[in-house]
Order: structure tokens, then sequence, then C-alpha cells
């Protein structure tokens, strides 16, 4: 390899001998600052966010976290209200997508005949293609509407005996947000753990057939354990994304700044307010509060991405390791 | 005839597993088939050539158009490729032609987790940095904002598609005295051309959908758009302005915002998947 490479710089250098070698480097220094930009510009967003956040920090401190109070006249900020909300619907979108994701990546990557996975793959793949604001459109106009007139009512006359489920209904609110919310991360959550699962050796599949597995019990004993790093990593990417979703939830969430009591009332994610007052507030607290939701926003995305990413590098690496192994 | 029974059971259980699971995938298309049904239906119905050439009437008068919001968004597009492009073509060559292994996977990390920040920090970010210097809304922050959104999509895809280019095709033209940067923009580039295409068609596709990054960068705007300095109108932005307003007609409007929208992007996404996909088969 180094009598390979030394040879090749002297190839390289006996043909070009000077013109070759300032273009080398100045591509080399050019794909370098390339790259290094991603890095500088995510330091960049944490620093910048911060310096703009200052203000507010060292008004409310730890408590700005735990204050339910948003009042724009009074010139005081908390973020509770905001923080519930993106967490609530967020966990709402996950237990209606979660189960409809895996139940879809199982389907596609082993139950399914091959010719209809990846035309069927493709279309559900279509969801994550429609953009947010036209979701929220649907979502204002027929989802709120449906769901209001439907679904919440029934919740209510039948489970109305618990208070989650109390109260008068909208339709908008965080439940409607949840559901947009599922539909809108479920293409994520089945590609990555459908990958995840494509991955899983046939060897170990082979292996519970022969002991006499039914398809599911295969699925159940061989699949899901093996490829069940990337489904989490893929699950907590879905999180990510549902947390960070503003359009669809602006538009569908109702935009109160108080904490609801029942999961059919008007709500507020640290998202949707950032997008319904950021752009009508001048310098000052208001903008400082409002940008230090977004770096709290921000932390959470970053945490979740990093440790998601780690988590499905291993089902690749681990899969390709058994492949190794075997060869 | 217990065997019998707990075979049965199992053979239940497996008909059931299987059943949800084709099920779920059924139940995916419910939201996707209504989404687009609705979307054709109502925005098929106020889509026009005043609609699509027309600049907005004031608030209260009826008719009127998007033109305006459609040139803009094409304008914001065009300024983030511009940006967004070279940097993130550069970035993907360095992660898959230059191996130094530590930097490769910080910025391949960053890059992942940069994929997965929210637009809307993005914007607020963009805001900090070109809106509060400058003092004013313009459509270059706009592009800034789009362009950070597309770089991690274009420098991942364009990494994976060069790996996907053989050593063999980099040694015989160093062989050939070429030298290497050369060799890798007119040898693994231009190879690997097809699949970078395709990664920069998604990107793309996800810009031209984004609303929240615009809020309060390009803001919005009711005329033409005038320069890389002043606010500008965009489809997105627009669709929301009029879907959460009260008049009937800007609904209306918003449909066929939506509609149009919508074909942008899926013939964006669609098309280079197939394209991908043909390209895909005849390497194979």
């Amino acid at each position: 390899m180094s009598l390979f490479s030394s040879l090749r710089a002297k190839i390289t250098a006996l043909a070009k001998p000077v013109r070759g070698r300032i273009g080398d480097s100045l591509f080399t220094a050019l794909a370098f600052l390339a790259a290094i930009t991603i890095v500088v510009m995510m330091a960049l967003m944490v620093y910048e966010l911060y310096l703009v956040a200052r203000p507010a920090i060292s008004e409310f401190g730890a408590g700005f976290l735990t204050s339910e109070e948003w009042d724009p006249v009074n010139d005081v900020y908390g973020a509770k209200p905001f923080i519930f909300g993106t967490i609530v619907s967020s966990l709402l979108a996950l237990l209606m997508a979660v189960p409809l994701s895996l139940g879809i990546a199982i389907f596609l990557s082993q139950f399914a005949p091959r010719w209809l996975r990846s035309q069927l793959g493709f279309v559900v793949e279509l969801l994550a293609a429609i953009p947010s604001v036209v979701y929220g459109l649907w979502g204002i106009f027929v989802l709120a509407p449906f769901l209001g007139d439907t679904i919440e009512p029934w919740f209510v006359d039948y489970l109305g005996w618990i208070p989650l489920f109390a109260g008068p209904v909208y339709g908008v609110g965080l439940f409607t947000a949840g559901v947009i919310l599922a539909i809108m991360i479920l293409p994520t959550i089945s590609a990555i753990s459908r990958e995840s699962m494509q991955n899983v050796p046939s060897d170990q599949k082979e292996a519970a057939q022969a002991l006499g597995a039914t398809p599911w019990e295969t699925v159940r004993m061989s699949v899901l354990p093996l490829a069940r790093p990337g489904i989490i990593g893929a699950i907590i990417l879905g999180l990510g994304r549902a947390l960070g979703e503003t359009m669809a939830v602006t538009m569908v969430i109702g935009n109160s700044p108080k904490i609801p009591e029942s999961i059919f009332a008007p709500a507020y994610t640290i998202a949707s307010v950032i997008a319904s007052e950021f752009a009508e507030v001048t310098a000052g607290l208001h903008q400082a509060a409002l940008v230090e939701l977004a770096l709290i926003l921000l932390v959470i995305t970053l945490l979740l991405n990093l440790l998601a990413r780690l988590l499905v590098q291993k089902t690749g690496r681990r899969a390709s390791k058994t492949r190794s192994k075997r060869a | 005839m217990i065997s019998t029974l707990h075979r049965q059971r199992r053979n239940f259980i497996s008909n059931a597993a299987y059943l949800f699971c084709a099920l779920s995938a059924v139940i995916a298309l419910i939201p996707l088939i209504l989404i687009l049904a609705y979307v054709i239906l109502q925005g098929a119905s106020a889509l026009s050539i005043e609609f699509l050439t027309q600049l907005p009437k004031p608030v209260g008068e009826t008719g009127g158009g998007m033109g305006n919001a459609i040139v803009g968004s094409l304008m914001l597009i065009g300024i983030a490729s511009v940006l967004g492009l070279p940097i993130g073509v550069l970035a993907g060559t360095f992660l898959a032609e230059y191996r130094s292994p530590r930097l490769s996977w910080t910025v391949r990390l960053l890059a992942d987790i940069l994929s997965g920040v929210p637009s809307i920090i993005v914007g607020v970010f963009v805001y900090t940095l070109l809106v509060l210097t400058i003092g004013h809304f313009s459509a270059l922050a706009g592009g800034v904002a789009l362009a950070i959104l597309m770089l991690p999509t274009v420098a991942r895809t364009t990494e994976e598609m060069l790996r996907m280019v053989p050593d063999s095709l980099r040694e015989a033209s160093l062989a050939l005295g070429i030298s290497r940067w050369r060799t890798i923009v007119s040898i693994v580039i231009k190879t690997a051309g097809g699949g970078i295409m395709t990664g920069i068609m998604l990107a793309l596709a996800r810009i031209a959908g984004e609303t929240a990054p615009l809020l309060f960068t390009a803001l919005g705007s009711r005329t033409w758009p005038t320069g890389i300095d002043k606010p500008v109108a965009s489809l997105p932005v627009q669709i929301y302005q009029y879907a959460i307003s009260p008049y009937a007609d800007w609904h209306a409007q918003a449909w066929a915002g939506s509609l149009v929208l919508v074909l942008m992007v899926l013939i964006l996404s669609v098309g280079s998947k197939l394209y991908f996909g043909r390209k895909m088969r005849s390497v194979r």
C-alpha cells in the first residue's frame, strides 16, 4: 500500500509537476472548508441562540422552566405550558404512531410478498413528502371538524368520568395535534425500523423457522431482538420530529398558553408559540424568552438525535459484523 | 389433543399478527389518500390562470392570485441552491474521498443531527444571525435558512453515492497521471452524478415545502419580489396566512396554493426516485 501510494505520488508529480499540486491542495482546502462549515454552524447555532436568550436566562433563571405564567403585557414569561404541550402532543403521537409504524415495518420487511414491498414502502414514504403546511390546512378544515364532531364526543360520552377525557370539545386541541403528528412521523419510524429489520441476517430467521416457529414467532424471537436498537432509534427520531414539528401543530392545537385540563382542550407547543409570536416581537424580554424556548427545544432535539443516531449505527454495525464473521 | 390445540393457538396468534401488520399498512394509506383527494378536489376548483399569474388583491376584495408567492418560492429555492449545493456536494466529497477518520465521523454525525434540528429553530438562528444584524427581513435570510436545511441531505447522499464508485476507477485515473482533484471532479463525481442529482432533488423537495424557517426570515409580501435584500412572499407562508385567515375566498386560494405546492414537491421527490431507480437498474 505504501509502495503503491509512493508510486502514485511519483507518477502524479511527473505528470503535472506544479499545476496539479496547487489544484489538489486548493480542492482539498475547499472540501475541508465545506465539511468544517457543518461543524462550525452547529456550534454557532447553539452559541447564537444562547447570546440572544441571555437576558431571559438571567432574568428568570431556572424558574423559567417551572413557571406557568406567559404574559407579554406585564413582561413575565414561563415555559411550563409550552414544554407540557410539546411533550404531551408528541407522546400522544407516539402512542398512535408506534404500533402502526412497527406493524408496517414488520409487514414490509417480513410478511409482504416481494412485489408489494418496494411499491407499498414508496407510497407510505410519500406521507413524508407532503409539506407540513398542507397537513395543517387539511387539519384545520377536515380533520379537526371531523374529530370534534365524532371521535371526541364519543370519548367524552363513554370515558368522560376520567378527567383526562372530560370537558368541552372544540376540534382543535392537543388530541388533534397528536393525530396530525402521528400521521407525520409514521413514515420516519416505519422506514428506519424497517431498514434495521431488513439488516437482521437471514440465518437467524432460518434457525427459528427450523425449530418450527410460526411466522410471528420468527419475528418475535429473531427479528425484533436483533433489530431492537434500530427500532428504538427510529422511535426516538420520530419523537424528535414530533417535538419540533411546527406548522401543522400551530394550525390545529388551538394556541392557548395554559396547561390544558383534558386532552381535547387547546394547548400550545414551543415550536408553535415561536411561529405565532416571534415575527411580531421586537427586541426585549419577550424576544429573549422566545429564543430561550428555541434553545431548550434545540438542546432536547440535539440530545435525542445524538442518541438515536448512535443506536441506529449500532444495528448497522452489528449486522455487518455478523455478516463478516460468516464470510 | 393438547398439542393440536396448542398449535392452533400459535397459528391463530401468528395469523392475527399478520393481519395487524397488513392492516397497519392499509391504515397508513387512508390519510395519504384523503389529504391528496382534498388537495386535488378543493385545489382544482380554485385554481385558475389568474391565480397563478396575479398579485393578491387587497384584504376584503375577492380574486387575485399567488403569482408573487410562486415567483418568490422559486427565488428562495434558487438562493438556497446557490449557497447550499456547492457546500453540500463538497462536504460530501470530503467525507467520501478524504479519509480522516475522526473529523469525518464528527462531520457525519453532526450532519445527521442537523437534519433532525427543527426547521423553526433554523429560522430563529438565521433571524438572529442575519435579520437582527442587517436590521430587516430579506429574501437572502430566507434563502440562507433553506440552504442550511438542505445541507445535510445533499452532503450525506453525495457521500453515499461517491462511495459506490469502485476504487479501480480512481486508481486507473491516478495511474494515468491525472491529479487527484481532477480525478475526483471529472471521474468520481461524474460517475456518481445521477445519484447526486437524486439527492439534490430530494433536498429541493424538502425545502420547497418548508414554512417555519421563512416566517421570520423572508417574512412575506403582497407585491412582486423586488430584490434579494427585501422581504419576499413564498407559497408555503402564503398558504399558512390564508389558511388561518377568516375569509372563505382566502381559504379556497390556500387550497389552490397547496395543490401547486404538492405538485411541485411530488414531481421532485417521485421524479428523483424513478430516475434513481432507472439509474440503479442500468448499473446492475
